[in-house]
Parts: C-alpha cells; sequence; structure tokens
C-alpha cells in the first residue's frame, strides 16, 4: 500500500469532513439514528474507502475486492455517505436514510444496496462473517483481504470471543479488525457498563497482533494496516482510539449523543462547525 | 394399502424392518457432496461423531472446521463463508442450533440470505435417554416462520441423505431436521424425494381421513393406516417431508377427498408442521383437523418408543385421533 502524501492527506481530509456533514444532513432528514460513532468513524472509513481497499465502484461484486464487514451496523450513515462519495450509488439517495422504500435501511442489508457486504446491526456477528470471507479466501487462494471495522461496546457479546479465538487458533493473516475505541456504548462509559480493559492484552493472549493508533490520524492507519498485511500467520486488531462526535464541539465525548439523531437547531450549529472546519483543511494544506 | 410405484421399503410393516438412525443420511449426504461439489464446507461445534459429520471431516480436513462449543460462532461463519462463495453445512443439536443461535440464523443467514444449510439434530422426545434439554421440539416452527428458510423433515436415513443432497443445489438457506435413535427404514434408493413436493405413501380405497406426517412417526402413521383398514377404515397418508415450501395442491386434493385430516409430527403441535397444514387449510378448505404432537410440554429422559407413548404420538394415538376427526366431520 502506498502510504499518503500530502496532496492525498489533504484530499482525504477534505473528503472525511464532507462525510461529516453529510452524517449530519442524513440524520436531520431521517429523523432518527446515531450521531456519535458515525462522525467518529468518518476518518476511518475515509481512510479505507478513498485510500485503502482495492475495490471497484463500478463493479461492487468485483471477485478480487477487498471486503469491508461493518459489524457495529448502527454506524451506517458513515459507511452510506461514504459509498455514495466513492461511487457506488447516487449521493441524493443519502437522504432516503430510514425512509419508507429505501435502500438505505436503518441497519444495512446486504443485497439491496451496492457496496454493503453484510447484513449487521445486531451486534457482535460481524467479526465471524469476516472469518467465514478469510476461510474462503484461504481455501480459493485468493489475495482479497478482509477489514472488520468493529466496536468497542459490541465487545460484551459472546459471539465476538468466540470469533476471537477461532481466528487466532486458525491464523488467519488476510483478516485485520480495526476496532472503534471511542469508550461509549448506550448505556454510558464501555468501562462502567462493562470493564474491557485490558483489551491488547486479550488480544494478544489469543494469538493476534495488536496495533494502538489516534483514529483520526489517516496515515497512522495506512501504516498499521501495511504492517498487518506483513504479518505473517497472525490476525492483527488495530485498536483505533476515537471521539465519539468528533468534529461538533457539543457531541464530543458525550455517550448521550451515541444514539439520537440531531434537531434542526443543533444540526444548523454542527454544520456551522463543519463547515469552518473544512475551510481551515483548507487553508492549512495551502 | 402402500403405494407400490414409489417403492417404498417392502419391509415396512415387518417386526424385523432395517433400523438405522435417520442422522445417518445426513452424514451419508455430506460425503457424497465433498465428493461431488468442492464448494461444500461443513462447521460443527465439538458434536462432529454425534452428528455425523466426522467421515466428511476425515476426507476433507481443508474443508472442514471445528469451531468448539459456541453455535452462534458457528453460523455466523458460515454466513460470512456463504456470502462469499462456499456451501456450508453446520451440524448441532437443534436445541443449540437454532435454538442457541436463532438471531444469528435470523441476521446472518436468513436476512443476510447466506447459502447456509443448518442441520438440526437430536429432534423430538425420541432422543431419549439425554432428556428434555437435548430434545429439540420447537426448532419447525422457530425455522419456517423465518423468511427466506427453508424446512425440511426427512423420514428416515435414506430421505434424509437425500434431502441433504437436495439441499446443497438449492441456492437458499436450508434448515434440515434429523433424529437422533434407530428408527424404521420406510423408504428406498429408489423412492421418489421433490423438495416441495407431497408422495401419498398410503391410499386406502375410500379414504375418510388424510393423515399427514413426517419425520421419524412417519412408520406410526403407517402402522395406524394399516391397523385402521382393517377396521373398515380407509386414510390417506402423506409423507410432508417439505414444511417449507409445503406442497398445499396436495394438501388441498388431500382434504377435498377425505374431508378430515390428521397431522402427525414430533414437534410441538403451536406452530409445527401441522399448524402449517392448517393455515393452508383454513384458507383454501376449510377441514376439520387432529394434531398428534407434543401438547404445550417439554420431553424427559426414558426409552425413545416409551416416550414417544407417554407423549400421545403412538400408533393407537393416531388412531384414536383418526376417529375423532371423523365424528367432527
Amino acid at each position: 500500500m502506498t502510504p499518503i502524501h500530502d496532496e492525498k492527506l489533504k484530499y482525504l481530509e477534505e473528503t472525511a469532513n464532507r462525510i461529516r456533514e453529510k452524517i449530519i444532513e442524513m440524520l436531520l432528514e431521517a429523523g432518527s439514528g446515531h450521531s456519535a460513532g458515525p462522525l467518529g468513524m468518518a476518518d476511518v472509513f475515509t481512510a479505507f474507502y478513498f485510500h485503502i481497499l482495492r475495490h471497484d465502484p463500478k463493479n461492487p461484486l468485483w471477485p478480487d475486492r477487498d471486503r469491508l464487514v461493518l459489524s457495529n451496523g448502527h454506524i451506517c450513515p458513515v459507511l452510506y455517505a461514504s459509498l455514495a462519495y466513492a461511487g457506488y450509488f447516487p449521493l441524493e439517495e443519502l437522504m432516503t436514510l430510514r425512509k419508507i422504500n429505501s435502500r438505505l435501511q436503518g441497519h444495512p442489508h446486504r443485497g439491496v444496496l451496492p457496496g454493503i457486504e453484510t447484513t449487521s446491526g445486531p451486534l457482535g456477528s460481524g467479526l465471524s462473517q469476516a472469518i467465514g470471507m478469510a476461510l474462503t479466501a484461504r481455501l480459493d487462494k485468493k489475495k482479497y483481504r478482509i477489514y472488520c471495522l468493529m466496536s468497542d461496546g459490541e465487545h460484551d457479546e459472546g459471539n465476538v470471543w468466540e470469533a476471537v479465538l477461532f481466528a487466532g487458533k486458525n491464523k488467519l493473516s488476510n483478516l485485520t479488525v480495526v476496532m472503534d475505541r471511542n469508550n461509549i456504548q448506550i448505556d454510558g462509559f464501555t468501562e462502567n457498563v462493562m470493564p474491557l480493559e485490558p483489551l491488547r492484552e486479550k488480544y494478544e493472549s489469543f494469538n493476534w497482533h495488536v496495533l494502538e493508533i489516534d483514529g483520526h490520524n489517516m496515515e497512522q492507519l495506512v501504516d498499521a494496516v501495511s504492517e498487518a498485511e506483513a504479518i505473517y500467520e497472525k490476525p492483527t486488531l488495530i485498536i483505533a482510539h476515537t471521539i465519539p462526535g468528533k468534529g461538533v464541539s457539543f457531541m464530543e465525548n458525550d455517550f448521550n449523543w451515541h444514539g439520537k439523531p440531531p434537531n434542526k437547531e443543533e444540526a444548523k450549529k454542527a454544520l456551522h462547525e463543519l463547515r469552518t472546519l473544512g475551510r481551515r483543511i483548507k487553508s492549512e494544506h495551502e | 394399502m402402500l403405494n407400490n410405484k414409489l417403492k417404498l421399503n417392502p419391509k415396512i410393516f415387518d417386526a424385523d424392518v432395517e433400523q438405522v438412525p435417520i442422522r445417518n443420511g445426513f452424514g451419508e449426504g455430506l460425503l457424497f457432496l465433498g465428493d461431488h461439489n468442492a464448494n461444500v464446507v461443513a462447521l460443527s461445534a465439538d458434536l462432529t461423531e454425534s452428528t455425523r459429520t466426522e467421515a466428511f471431516a476425515k476426507k476433507f480436513p481443508d474443508r472442514s472446521f471445528e469451531v468448539g462449543v459456541a453455535e452462534q460462532n458457528m453460523a455466523t461463519i458460515a454466513a460470512g463463508l456463504g456470502i462469499s462463495g462456499k456451501i456450508p453445512f453446520i451440524a448441532s443439536y437443534a436445541t443449540f442450533s437454532p435454538g442457541r443461535n436463532y438471531e444469528q440464523i435470523r441476521t446472518t443467514i436468513a436476512y443476510n440470505n447466506s447459502n447456509v444449510k443448518i442441520a438440526g439434530h437430536h429432534a423430538g422426545v425420541s432422543v431419549g435417554p439425554d432428556g428434555a434439554t437435548h430434545q429439540a421440539t420447537e426448532d419447525i416452527a422457530i425455522m419456517r416462520a423465518m423468511p427466506n428458510m427453508l424446512v425440511f423433515v426427512p423420514c428416515d436415513a435414506i430421505e434424509a441423505k437425500k434431502a441433504t443432497i437436495a439441499a446443497a443445489a438449492i441456492d437458499s438457506p436450508v434448515y434440515i431436521r434429523f433424529a437422533r435413535e434407530k428408527s424404521a427404514v420406510v423408504t428406498t434408493e429408489e423412492t421418489p424425494f421433490t423438495p416441495g413436493k407431497i408422495d401419498v405413501f398410503w391410499e386406502s380405497r375410500k379414504p375418510q381421513v388424510a393423515i399427514i406426517a413426517c419425520g421419524l412417526l412417519m412408520r406410526n402413521a403407517l402402522l395406524a393406516a394399516k391397523e385402521l383398514e382393517k377396521e373398515k377404515i380407509g386414510v390417506l397418508v402423506l409423507n410432508n417431508h417439505s414444511v417449507k415450501p409445503m406442497d398445499e395442491k396436495a394438501i388441498v386434493k388431500a382434504a377435498e377427498r377425505t374431508g378430515a385430516v390428521v397431522t402427525v409430527e414430533e414437534h410441538q403441535i403451536a406452530g409445527g408442521m401441522g399448524s402449517a397444514v392448517a393455515e393452508i387449510l383454513a384458507k383454501h378448505h376449510p377441514t376439520p383437523i387432529e394434531f398428534v404432537g407434543m401438547r404445550d410440554t417439554f420431553g424427559e429422559s426414558g426409552p425413545p418408543e416409551a416416550l414417544i407413548e407417554k407423549y400421545g404420538m403412538g400408533v393407537k394415538d393416531i388412531k384414536d385421533a383418526v376417529k375423532k376427526v371423523i365424528s367432527r366431520k
């Protein structure tokens, strides 16, 4: 994978910011949905869809494509916006999120919308499906890689640890997980709801390679994904430390924004902040 | 009398009829598929021998995956395999799969429309000494309510092999239900098996009741038919192995001919094969129905035969149901 040069970085940062704006607009229009997670993962999604993945938006079922499996489906506004900006479907369709007769279901559904690799929403089952794909790639001697994006909160689910055990046992080096370590879930902070730490040591003891990055630093993410690709005989976990609600000051780090959309006033304020940020990104790189 | 065209086992009514566990047919079918379809893979959750996945696992180690005692992981890994082009078979006891992993099957296999075949073993009270924790009596209800999911309930080991092989050829999630204990071999290799099609195993000259059965109780239904004929009560016996899709035409036709129906299954009456028959008849041809099956109760430990009798699914119970439904005409 090529490292990110300066000009590309500017393009990626601008794209991430546009995706954040779009997430706010979509959630306002939908009137329900999750705010904090999608905003927090906008940089990770941008890096994947606009730099890391070997994919073809005009040929979404290309057999040799890399697979991106979103396990915590509730952050799908960021997935939908990324797919639309990447060219999988028209941008206008984003405003149909959660509406009747829409391809943009409240939680992603495979088969109706191009680019969706799995149906998800109920937590804790994405990693196993990514494992299934990794096994297929190995059986078929294919080089494509499988990326699974997970939340920290869904690590409360037993199914996740069953999958972590299995991937370690089977040395699935074509599988990379990016965990959105934003420390919040619906009922509060993860370490209060159900302590997860030490996550690094837990995964390492299950025979995984573990890296930690700033989830808003796309260069760090690209470097980590490259390292994961080079690791032999182990799956890799990249713990991406993110700020939930990133980019919108009054949403950042507040678990109350996990599962609700902004109202009109809040959306206006959020968009103002994001547009200001967008202008700053533009000028900083000039 | 028996429908000779179907080439059923000529020893069907003999005391020394061959007795083979229905689950053995799954193992044979899976092994056959291993030889004939390179995309078929198998997953087991620490029950490789008991679910008869062992022969496949030995012959095709690269295409076999042991997930440990983790049915939720088994279902979801299979979902990923199915999405990416494989034909995964997952095998466990039905109380665990689709029991414990119901939501994973619903979301990641059925709604996701992944081409996974779910083998639910140890169905019914005929599991015997293990007791009610291991006797699945709600699995048909769970699985037939699920969109995209097909449901087969073979009546013996030979039909189980055919159902397993047929499932692999269908591009859809499929649930197949198997019993544990040895049971009478009712069919032969020559007996037809077409998913979604009922065959009439027994046909009296002037049938007054249609007995619609599936699974291990098929032989009890046939024994009841034989005894009833001696008592001058003519019946039809339908082999309803495809609970979904169900052969609506054949069921309506049988109800039109007889005007009364008895359904027979080793499953809760609520939500089972009989319920599906009732849904069809209520809509197309309202008909009195008696249901032979588990009456809103769990099973218990004991010898299989005795349990079937105790829970009201013996030959006499079927005969009584036939007589009762005639009185309701």
